[in-house]
């Protein structure tokens, strides 16, 4: 048990931030040991939104589970269904027809799109600018519109099952997107022009929680956490699922290593987003978007592995199934878990005003960590 | 034409006319009071419901629409909320500083208000060491907060009113620098004499680069003492909640808060008045027509117009820049605002002897 209150016998203080507090984005609690300003320790404290989901999936088929894993990483949900759809074709060969992998991948990068819009809003803020916030959810909510349009949903959509998409595209989703991504252009220079150029912006960002490759490899961070530190590890380009090996996109690096190197990746990230998506937005091939499976799905025995590239990271399913109806076994890997646990190496030290703005470049989302 | 210092004198004239000496002093001491109350309370409105319409602009939003029309009576709705709430006193708390810290807030802001002069001849105490008066009592603001923090009992709190300690004692000292440098070409401490000695043109014009310099620093340091963002540490909510006030609720937040707004008010205020010339109207050389047509805008108009544009510009601060880190924040004022406004007290004070200014 850790000591959540008074004071160390060196008589340092341990403050509790979370599992109710502003910087956590949702119910996060971090135990802190503070000599002064000067961080000594921190020690998060996981399991206030744990819902199992590893152990509902186990009772759910292969048709249903994917809904669940929307509600982990709520902000890359369409990612995590596609991974779990992924893993169930995979085990059942089951060839997906080139329109709906389009589409698919098309609604990846505008997830991962719209997460990283609230990410840099809720980072700025956490860093006490709140404008920045409105700015981002003024195009977050073009994306969001979009979804709803095409799934029904803003949030979770649970817009896969094995095989393709449910439903066609709307009719307006092409002239939408390319609404969008003319908008985006014309904004992302304002993001610039607003907190990346700002001089106390960076002076809070630059050489604060450093964390170098080695460590962030062996904390087994990934995604724009690990690419900060300038390791390539984008499961797009190392492990392609889908039609990413046919797309053409750079994977961002910055050696930094530091917040605004984490900062960058995911600012340079969004650009890219658009770039895959401007390739594939006049190019969705006609046909089917499903592709005729079984009624029943059955993953034969054996075990089966799957990674996809959220918004935070890599997300990986691992199944164990005994050639029934419902995994025997069922484990994700989630991204925002590994990249937590490398905030107390990288806060230690610090001040306290640093946690916050490193817990703002890992892009924690709680219910990710604690399924 | 009828102006503030016209009718403070004829209601002097006509008490005297009326009653005894004594009676009178305690008559205009009353009326005065009254008058401080009113203006504290109307100005915490104004200010409130301005920053909020301010930040919703900024934010493309619409701001407070629904009380009254455009919504300009939500902070009045508000104020009323928070009349009504509870206002708890922790257990664990020292009952007697924990209460007591809100009020000292507010006293402090309302001793500020008395120097100051709103418009022609219509200043409360005409004293005649007004700037050594404001730059005293204005730091004693940090008392309130630190004791606000300490008598919490909560470490946030603690932490907050640490942070605002460090912060204002800092600060104050490059602001008084700051305006030391006006005093200096003046020549005197008494408010009107200094908004006086600018009828030729406001220290900001007259006094060339040095005095732009100090007015930055002025603008930057008291933005910082009066803990506004981006020098907002001791709240700072997403490090510590609501730092020195996480503990308070109801009424004695609201002074706080209240307490934030009349700050900002008086210190904007000063620097119109240091810098830009309070109620003086804007003139410009030989222009006859031009400058005489500016006199004809009433002087309290002039003041409160400097005093509200200084505010605009303290709450541009507010929403669009990220917030400073407390050692950033040392560092900025002991290593670059403190030896920068020293040099220039000294190239002022060159200035002011061989009489390089206008």
């Amino acid at each position: 048990m850790i000591e959540t209150v008074g004071s160390t016998a060196d008589g340092d203080l341990i403050i509790n931030i979370g599992p109710q507090h502003p910087a956590t984005h949702g119910v996060l609690h971090l135990v802190v040991t503070l000599h002064g300003e000067t961080i000594k320790k921190v020690e998060p404290h996981l399991g206030y939104i744990h819902r199992s989901i590893e152990k509902m999936c186990e009772s759910l088929t292969y048709r249903q589970y994917i809904y669940v894993t929307s509600r982990m990483d709520y902000l890359s949900s369409h990612i995590n269904n596609h991974a779990c759809s992924l893993i169930v074709e995979k085990g059942l060969q089951i060839e997906v027809p080139p329109r709906a992998q389009v589409i698919r991948v098309l609604m990846d990068e505008l997830t991962r799109i719209a997460s990283h819009e609230l990410w840099w809003g809720a980072m700025a803020m956490d860093l006490g600018a709140f404008t920045p916030f409105f700015h981002a959810f003024r195009e977050r909510e073009v994306i969001n519109d979009i979804m709803e349009e095409t799934c029904g949903a803003r949030l979770t959509m649970n817009y896969l099952l094995p095989g393709g998409v449910l439903d066609d595209i709307h009719p307006n989703f092409q002239r939408k997107v390319k609404d969008f991504i003319k908008l985006f252009k014309s904004k992302i220079d304002e993001y610039d022009e607003m907190v990346t150029g700002n001089i106390i912006f960076q002076s809070r960002m630059k050489d604060v929680g450093y964390i170098s490759a080695a460590d962030a490899i062996s904390f087994g961070c990934s995604g724009p956490t690990l690419r900060g530190s300038g390791v390539s590890c984008d499961v797009r380009k190392i492990y392609p699922y889908e039609i990413y090996d046919k797309l053409d996109f750079e994977e961002v690096l910055e050696s930094g290593g530091d917040s605004f190197a984490r900062y960058m990746v995911r600012i340079r990230e969004m650009k890219q987003s658009i770039r895959i998506i401007e390739q594939l937005i006049d190019n969705i091939p006609e046909g089917e978007f499903q592709a005729k499976t079984k009624a029943v799905l059955k993953l034969p025995k054996g075990e089966f592995y799957q990674r996809v590239e959220t918004a935070r990271g890599e997300f990986g399913i691992y199944i164990v199934s005994e050639g029934g109806t419902t995994p025997y076994r069922i484990k994700f890997r989630s991204p925002g878990f590994s990249n937590l646990s490398a905030l107390d190496h990288m806060a230690r030290g610090g001040k306290i005003g640093d946690l916050v703005a490193m817990m703002g470049t890992l892009d924690l989302v709680i219910p990710d960590i604690d399924r | 034409m009828w102006s503030f210092s016209e009718i403070a004198n004829m209601i002097h004239t006509w008490l005297n006319d009326t009653f005894s000496p004594t009676l009178v002093t305690i008559i205009e001491m009353v009326i005065m009071g009254v008058l401080v109350i009113s203006l504290f309370a109307v100005l915490g409105l104004i200010l409130v419901i301005m920053e909020r319409k301010v930040s919703a602009w900024m934010q493309i939003r619409l701001g407070p629409n629904r009380v009254g029309p455009k919504g300009i009576f939500q902070s009045a709705a508000d104020t009323l909320k928070l009349l009504m709430k509870e206002a708890m006193t922790p257990n664990g708390a020292d009952k007697f500083l924990f209460n007591f810290a809100p009020y000292l807030a507010i006293i402090v802001a309302m001793l500020l208000m008395a120097p100051i002069v709103f418009a022609k001849d219509f200043t409360m105490w005409d004293l005649n060491i007004g700037v050594l008066y404001v730059s005293a009592v204005s730091s004693l603001s940090v008392i309130s907060i630190l004791m606000a923090g300490w008598a919490s009992n909560n470490k946030y709190s603690l932490l907050g009113a640490m942070r605002s300690g460090a912060q204002i004692v800092s600060y104050e000292l490059s602001a008084g620098l700051a305006i030391l440098t006006v005093v200096v070409l003046t020549g005197t401490l008494n408010l009107n004499e200094i908004i006086l000695s600018q009828q030729n043109g406001w220290w900001i014009f007259k006094g060339h680069i040095p005095i732009i310099i100090s007015f930055l620093i002025f603008i930057i340091a008291v933005t910082a003492e009066t803990n506004r963002a981006p020098f907002d540490l001791a709240e700072a909510e997403s490090e510590l909640t609501a730092g020195f006030h996480t503990e308070y609720s109801g009424m004695k937040f609201a002074l706080f808060f209240l307490a934030e707004y009349v700050n900002v008010f008086i210190v904007c205020a000063i620097g119109a008045t240091l810098f830009l010339g309070g109620w003086m109207p804007f003139h410009i050389g030989n222009w006859e027509g031009f400058n005489h047509i500016m006199d004809y805008i009433p002087s309290s108009l002039w003041f409160f117009g400097k005093t509200f544009f200084l505010i605009f510009l303290i709450m541009w601060f507010r929403w669009t820049f990220p917030r400073l880190r407390i050692d950033q924040l040392l560092n900025l004022e002991w290593k670059y605002l403190l030896p920068i406004s020293m040099v220039n007290l000294l190239i002022v004070t060159a200035m002011a002897i061989l009489g390089w200014h206008f």
